[in-house]
């Protein structure tokens, strides 16, 4: 453990945040970057003038219900396999959740590749992939529909709830919450994108993008780089990631994403719809789209009564501030999405700190 | 009420809160009425005037083989780790088994050759049991209830009501070992991994700890399902007393580390099969801790934490590696991998 190193990271923000004097609000767009924060017991450390604010970063919690409520109808028909990341299970649709209908053909899969295999062991059953997360489960998904065609899998089927990162910060700067004044930038989907995609936020919005890994160490480190540029008053890229950020990214990641996807605007729970924020597959890859597949037409997306999910993935409220956090809402019985992922602002906020 | 849609989910087997909620709001009530119950993993039974303690599991383990364990030895160990975290000499099991039409016969053999060499080398006699199949369908290949009995050993006195603040909170070992092995070897997490299942019989290094330190032993229980975090949780709402742990101090090994932190799962909340969680005084911390790394399963036995004063919400609090705090809630019951 290299706690010099974490005791300097503290001194910095200290010192910067003294000098500053103001509330500084950061926001982390990445939900692994939320739980850490909690896991670490970093808000504890941390000067009464620094807000960390929890961002549209878990990928469950910016999934729109129409997008669920979707899921749910086809999980209901006997010739489909639904092939699902764990967290997705519990979001509550306007109804109930795949985890509450408990169907045998709802199946839990750790990667794309694992639906993959499900179609080709059911080749009676069409393999309905919940494809859901930012860039960086987007690479395995367009990996998942290249394996498909190679081996002629007609019966598998991507139900594309993928997402962009940077049109959702550049959407927040733009009025949902302009009182941001720097983010913490995902360690992962970064990896993909590089460091670089984030020199237009910078240089429109003069607000510092410090890519941050996961450990306590890293945390800190990006949160004491981001004070010192809000101090100086210079807003810049970094990261504090090592190497594994290139500023280029993984071309090679980009190249697939693009190969199969396109984006497009789309909703987001409780952000709305954010223009080109959402990616949906190339029409040259139609025969492997869910939704043209099974021609389902885009679901109302319904926000259920009293639920401010939107307002806490802005960084407008804490999950506290909520009226149902806590009460009607619980991880047992969550109403909205940001209580069911343990990436989920509400359900980590519940969790670690109440 | 219950409502006519509820139905149990895999989360109300979990140990976690769902489960707590399931025994308190349908189980208890149902079969006790209003009667308040202490209910503990092994009930004392007064027989002629001697004291017995008696207790049950089922085990529906999947991959049923596993690297360091079988569904067979799980059932063996579970039930006499049970009896030996209350206290208690485990003596005789029953057997029954629970198999699903064509399961192989090789199988059961091998699964039931485990069974006999994990008693004899417990000690326990294994004395009634009972065979059922059923529809290829209806069960999982194969499930195994076992009951224990035992009597209590002598000079010692367990309970929720024993603990006081000050007190120190122990574990014989390493966390997170069985869970984060059977989750790796089950077919949709199929991690290449050297982990390997903790499943032991504690009887015997818990039987050395209460022979040495008496009545100074104030509470053991084994965190299985629900990990430390749900044991913690329960010690602390039965004795009202609050926890803190220090996340330094608690044994984990790398790779189940890794393999945790891979899919996003708390370590805290993962099963084990071979620990223990012992509540001792503090002036017999030192003594305790010899004790348990004199033992094999206890050679990386560590003090994790202690027990706070009375609160009215009392918490179960950590303290993290670099020194800020959290607290550790009762989990939900079921460990979902996350997305990414």
């Amino acid at each position: 453990m290299r706690l010099n190193k974490i005791q300097q990271a503290r001194e910095q923000i200290e010192k910067s945040c003294a000098k500053i004097g103001r509330l500084v609000q950061v926001m982390e767009v990445c939900g692994t970057h939320t739980v850490a924060l909690f896991r670490h017991g970093i808000r504890s450390l941390l000067p009464k003038n620094l807000k960390l604010l929890s961002g549209p970063g878990c990928p469950v919690c910016v999934t729109d219900q129409g997008y669920i409520d979707t899921v749910i109808d086809l999980a209901g028909r006997p010739d489909c396999i639904i092939a699902t990341y764990g967290d997705m299970i519990r979001v509550p649709g306007k109804n109930t959740s795949l985890e509450r209908l408990s169907l045998p053909n709802v199946r839990i899969v750790l990667s794309s590749d694992d639906a993959v295999t499900l179609a080709k062991n059911h080749p009676d059953k069409t393999v309905v992939f919940v494809a859901v997360g930012f860039e960086t489960t987007t690479p395995a998904t367009a990996v998942a529909i290249e394996q498909a065609d190679k081996f002629g899998l007609n019966n598998f089927t991507v139900l594309c709830g993928h997402k962009l990162v940077l049109p959702a910060m550049r959407a927040l700067l733009s009025g949902r919450n302009d009182k941001i004044d720097a983010f913490l930038c995902p360690g992962h989907v970064s990896i993909i994108l590089g460091s670089r995609a984030y020199e237009p936020i910078v240089k429109e919005f003069k607000r510092p993008c410090v890519v941050g890994g996961f450990e306590a160490e890293q945390i800190l480190s990006g949160l004491a780089k981001i004070c010192e540029q809000i101090e100086q008053n210079k807003p810049a890229v970094d990261s504090v990631y090592g190497l594994a950020v290139r500023p280029e990214g993984n071309k090679t990641s980009q190249q697939w994403m693009e190969k199969y996807f396109e984006p497009c605007d789309g909703p987001w729970r409780g952000l709305g719809c954010i223009p080109q924020g959402s990616l949906r597959i190339k029409d040259t890859y139609a025969k492997f789209d869910a939704q043209k597949r099974f021609s389902i037409a885009q679901m109302p997306a319904e926000e259920p009564c009293g639920c401010l999910c939107g307002q806490v993935l802005c960084g407008l409220i804490e999950p506290s501030q909520c009226g149902l956090f806590g009460k009607k809402c619980t991880p047992d019985h969550p109403v909205g999405p940001c209580m069911v992922s343990t990436e989920g602002a509400c359900a980590a906020w519940y969790k670690y700190g109440k | 009420m219950t409502e006519e849609n509820e139905r149990i989910l895999l989360a109300h087997g979990g140990g976690g809160r769902l489960m707590a909620e399931l025994i308190a709001k349908t189980i208890a009530p149902t079969i006790y009425g209003d009667k308040p119950q202490n209910l503990t993993d092994a009930a004392s039974v007064d027989i002629d005037g001697k004291e017995i303690l008696f207790t049950t599991d089922s085990f529906v383990v999947q991959p049923l083989f596993f690297p360091a364990g079988d569904i067979g030895k799980l059932a063996v160990c579970g039930t006499v780790n049970d009896l030996a975290v209350c206290g208690a000499k485990p003596q005789t099991l029953s057997l029954a088994l629970i198999i699903e039409e064509g399961f192989a016969v090789a199988a059961l053999e091998k699964i039931l050759h485990s069974i006999g060499t994990t008693a004899r080398q417990a000690g326990v006699a294994i004395v009634t049991g009972d065979t059922k199949v059923v529809e290829k369908g209806a069960a999982d290949g194969i499930f195994i209830n076992t009951t224990g009995i035992g009597p209590r050993r002598r000079n010692t006195r367990l309970g929720f009501d024993c603990i006081e603040p000050g007190d120190v909170i122990l574990i014989n070992g390493t966390l997170g070992d069985h869970g984060m092995t059977i989750m790796s070897k089950r077919q949709e997490l199929a991690i290449q991994s050297p982990l390997q299942s903790d499943c032991a019989c504690l009887h015997e290094i818990i039987g050395l700890l209460l022979d040495a330190l008496g009545p100074k032993v104030k509470f053991m229980r084994d965190p299985t399902r629900g990990g430390l975090a749900a044991t913690l949780n329960e010690i602390t709402q039965s004795c009202g007393c609050g926890i803190e742990i220090e996340e330094k101090k608690i044994p984990v090994d790398p790779a189940v580390k890794a393999a945790a932190d891979i899919l996003g799962f708390d370590i805290l909340n993962i099963a084990n099969e071979g620990k223990f969680v012992a509540v001792v005084a503090a002036d017999a911390e030192k003594q305790a801790l010899d004790v348990l790394r004199s033992h094999p399963l206890g050679r990386k036995a560590a003090r994790i934490g202690v027990v706070g004063p009375k609160q009215p919400h009392s918490l179960v609090e950590l303290i993290t590696r670099i020194g800020g705090r959290r607290i550790i809630g009762m989990p939900y019951g079921r460990e979902l991998p996350r997305i990414c």
